[in-house]
């Protein structure tokens, strides 16, 4: 398990590694692991979502990276705010192999369990039959996705003003 | 759901559920009354079917784990375990006890993680008249932490033991593929400790729960082992006197296929429907329990026998608590075995496996031919086994509830399910195909 340290940022990024464009998520926490600074964590959470809630309590930023359909370009990335906007893919049927992330969101909000700032980066999927590889434009979306978060975590580590 | 009025004592009322919300892949169920009697009563898995065991079909015998536990992401080590049974069975090969114990452990985590999802997430909404999990948190939500915490505990040891929570990876026929360091074992001992009070205190909470009166009279079946509350192990056997080995599984229990559901639909040959799960398990196992567990059972006064199908929510929750007692157990008598696994050789033959996933009852069975590939492989989930009795408790359910209101009458219908627990995803793995030719 990951060591707790609720004070550093954290990216996280979900999806399946078996389903084409679905692992975007999986390969942009891949590239951007060794990019980030030591303190700021970076965690691959296949399949396994409820542990978003002990990775990001108390954390000051969490940007959470997912494959997202919602009929634009593959490879468009959506910036959304966890805490704001209405989050896609809510399914009208919840059941454990379907809880996403707003129902994670909603669990958090409910138990207390949530980071002070939550970005998520959704980006757009072209397929996600069954199969490994992303498609050309989605690994563009992916490093389009990886920059973003770098941004993001980067100010969220600079001193406040004074 | 629709209603059909017509002259009052030959009126037809259907009720339809089309998405039943809080069981594990997609289902639904039909209800028809004729004249103040229901006449019929399905429950209907349209999950795609999987397809299996014709996929299995000519794979290598060593193959089978890995391919049947992607059958389910809630209960792979089941299957992975069944798998192994089976084909070490075939293949005439016994494995080393300790790594027999670190199986049982990996078995302990799965039970955990399933039933805390169940109780917490799937379960007691129903008894607190909540919609889901997520809004009985918010009025809850000490009592949520505690089964996300369980569950998180489950997922830890799988994933020591599996190498990962989901499909775990590290599990092969005659053993493991890897050995988990002594010091992450040694250091689960005191989380385990604090998880077996979690589940404790899970007890005394859903024993506390308002229940329904129902009572199931038919035949509950589950392994049942001399020693040991049955897990890994054990002989098939039930409360009308079957006690056999797994290999005469198939001469007693029979399925068929109803046109309305993708599952197959299983009976006992000479007397029709039975229930698998916490509830048999329980009936026929209940004194190997630890005697922690036990004690916890009889402060929830379960009695030696539980066939109130709403209160198999206290059953898990004991079985929670013998789960962790069992992986204590575990971990203070570990010695590192000698070797990850025993070397295993195919040969032409059959070989069968039963073990309890969270749900009931598995049943593998493969045919290998002498180079290790497999010729015929036939599995038997616990829900495909339990499909009869959910119907018929549906059927008993609406009849003696046909005064309620409609929206009510819909939710006692969608509460008899979901406290069976079943996973739609697991049994909906067969599909008959008719070729209609001139």
């Amino acid at each position: 398990m990951h060591e707790s340290r609720p004070r550093d940022a954290i990216v996280v990024g979900l999806g399946s590694p078996d389903r084409r464009d679905d692992a975007a998520g999986l390969e942009a926490v891949r590239l951007l692991a060794p990019l980030v600074p030591p303190d700021v964590r970076v965690a691959a959470l296949p399949g396994r979502e409820t542990e978003l809630l002990d990775l990001w309590t108390g954390a000051p930023l969490a940007v959470v990276i997912d494959a997202v359909l919602s009929g634009a370009a593959p490879g468009t990335v959506h910036r959304l705010d966890g805490f704001i906007d209405a989050l896609p893919g809510s399914p009208p049927h919840p059941s454990s192999h379907d809880l996403g992330l707003p129902d994670i969101v909603e669990l958090g909000r409910a138990l207390g369990r949530l980071p002070a700032r939550l970005l998520i980066l959704g980006i757009e999927a072209g397929t996600v039959a069954h199969g490994p590889g992303l498609s050309p434009p989605v690994r563009i979306g992916v490093e389009r996705a990886v920059r973003i978060a770098l941004a993001e975590v980067a100010t969220a580590r600079s001193p406040s003003p004074a | 759901m629709a209603e059909r009025p017509g002259r009052s004592d030959r009126r037809t009322r259907t009720i339809r559920i089309d998405g039943l919300a809080r069981v594990e892949g997609h289902g639904s169920v039909y209800v028809r009354v004729e004249g103040g009697r229901v006449v019929e009563a399905q429950l209907r898995l349209f999950e795609p079917p999987r397809l299996f065991e014709a996929l299995l079909r000519g794979r290598d015998f060593s193959e089978a784990p890995d391919i049947t536990a992607r059958i389910c992401g809630i209960c792979p080590v089941a299957y992975q375990m069944s798998a192994c049974r089976a084909m070490e069975d075939a293949c005439g090969v016994s494995v080393d006890e300790p790594v027999r114990e670190l199986r049982r452990l990996l078995y302990c985590g799965e039970w955990i993680e399933s039933h805390a999802l169940h109780i917490y997430l799937l379960h007691a909404p129903d008894f607190l008249g909540y919609e889901d999990g997520i809004a009985m948190a918010r009025q809850h939500p000490d009592a949520v932490r505690r089964g996300l915490d369980l569950k998180k505990l489950g997922n830890e040891i799988v994933t020591l033991l599996g190498g990962r929570e989901i499909h775990p990876v590290n599990v092969r026929v005659g053993g493991f593929f890897h050995l988990p360091a002594p010091d992450a074992l040694a250091a689960l001992g005191e989380r385990v400790l604090r998880a077996r009070d979690a589940a404790l205190d899970t007890v005394r909470w859903v024993a506390a729960f308002e229940v329904p009166d129902a009572e199931l009279d038919c035949e509950l079946v589950a392994l049942r082992h001399p020693d040991r509350y049955p897990m890994y192990e054990g002989r098939p056997a039930s409360t009308a006197g079957l006690d056999i080995e797994p290999s005469e599984f198939e001469a007693h229990v029979t399925e068929d296929q109803a046109d309305y559901t993708h599952a197959l639909q299983a009976r006992i040959a000479e007397r029709g429907a039975y229930l698998t799960g916490p509830l048999a398990r329980y009936a026929l196992n209940a004194e190997r329990l630890s005697p922690v567990a036990l004690e916890a059972a009889r402060e929830a006064r379960l009695g030696p026998e539980c066939r109130n199908p709403h209160r198999s929510i206290v059953v898990r929750a004991v079985e929670v608590v013998h789960a962790c007692e069992e992986a204590l157990r575990i971990l203070a008598s570990y010695e590192p075995p000698a070797r990850p696994a025993v070397s295993v050789e195919p040969r032409e033959a059959m070989g069968y496996g039963c073990t309890e996933a969270p749900r009931g009852l598995l049943y593998h069975r493969y045919d290998l031919g002498k180079d290790g590939a497999i010729r015929a492989a036939r599995i038997i989930p616990p829900t495909s086994q339990n499909q009869r009795v959910i119907e018929e408790d549906l059927r008993a359910t609406v009849q003696r509830s046909l005064a309620l209101p409609r929206a009510e009458l819909e939710h006692a219908c969608e509460r008899v399910v979901r406290s069976y627990d079943p996973c739609i995803s697991c049994a909906t793995h067969f599909l008959r195909l008719e070729i209609d030719e001139p």
